[in-house]
């Protein structure tokens, strides 16, 4: 049972190292600071969430198991601000942009 | 009825964080919590916007469903990362929300951002100024479910 837990554990690490690491090939690989975000977002998201809970695997019943869940509500929370707040920058300081699509309603205001 | 809400969550975060279930540990719990909610209800932040107790009953739902398109969009930004060539086409759009409250439209800009793939740029009163990576990410927005399930969440 115990290597089962562990296994599932190693599994979740590894999956969230593979996010962690494709987050930094799209910073290096994208164009510009605006699709750099994205490529940060993945990071932001799928690999801290899939760390946290093999992590949580590897802990077992305890208060650290709690710890690590308000960890990840709590970062879950707080990313996308960062991010949007970032953006809101990179827009009002007129940070460069390559941009390829257009809708009929879009606007690059 | 906030100021309980918020007494509860506070106490409870204070028991989950020490882990020590005490007599005096709770006293200390107890005091703290109070003194928190005092000093916010100074603050004048006690209000439905830092307790949305009116939402409560419908986040569970709505946090599975951006979950999975949480997953969605992660592994299709991450296939866009590690195929080779020309993968993406970003660009900046303007949609609309129709949430009624503040709050709502920050659940909404906020659940963009979330999702690889989009980011908020800007909320000017109903209109939202969205980067996106790609086509994809674009009809997805425009489809609208997002923004119908947050307007559900808040009515």
């Amino acid at each position: 049972m115990n290597d089962w837990l562990d296994l599932l554990s190693w599994g979740f690490l590894l999956a969230g190292s593979f996010f962690g690491i494709s987050g930094g090939v799209g910073i290096l690989r994208f164009p510009d600071f605006f699709t750099r975000l994205h490529a940060a977002g993945v990071t932001d998201t799928m690999c801290t969430a899939l760390i946290l809970i093999g992590l949580m695997f590897q802990t077992g019943l305890n208060v650290i198991l709690v710890k690590l869940f308000l960890t990840l509500a709590f970062l879950l929370l707080t990313s996308p601000t960062a991010t949007h707040s970032l953006a809101k920058a990179a827009l009002h300081g007129k940070i460069e942009q390559q941009i390829k699509t257009r809708e009929k309603e879009s606007s690059t205001s | 009825m906030h100021a309980l809400s918020m007494s509860a969550t506070m106490l409870l975060f204070w028991l989950l964080i020490t882990g020590d279930f005490g007599i005096l540990n709770i006293t200390l719990g107890i005091a703290s919590a109070l003194l928190v909610v005092a000093i916010s209800q100074r603050m004048d932040v006690v209000d439905h916007e830092s307790q949305p107790l009116h939402l409560t009953p419908r986040l569970p739902l709505y946090w599975a469903w951006l979950s999975i398109q949480v997953i969605r969009s992660n592994l299709e930004v991450t296939r866009r990362i590690w195929t080779p060539g020309e993968t993406i086409c970003p660009g900046i759009i303007r949609i609309k929300s129709s949430q009624q409250t503040a709050i709502g439209k920050s659940i909404y800009a906020n659940s963009i951002t979330l999702t690889p793939g989009t980011i908020t740029l800007r909320v000017l009163g109903d209109d939202i100024l969205v980067h996106a990576l790609s086509q994809d990410d674009v009809t997805f927005l425009e489809e609208g479910e997002m923004d119908r399930r947050v307007t559900r969440l808040e009515s």
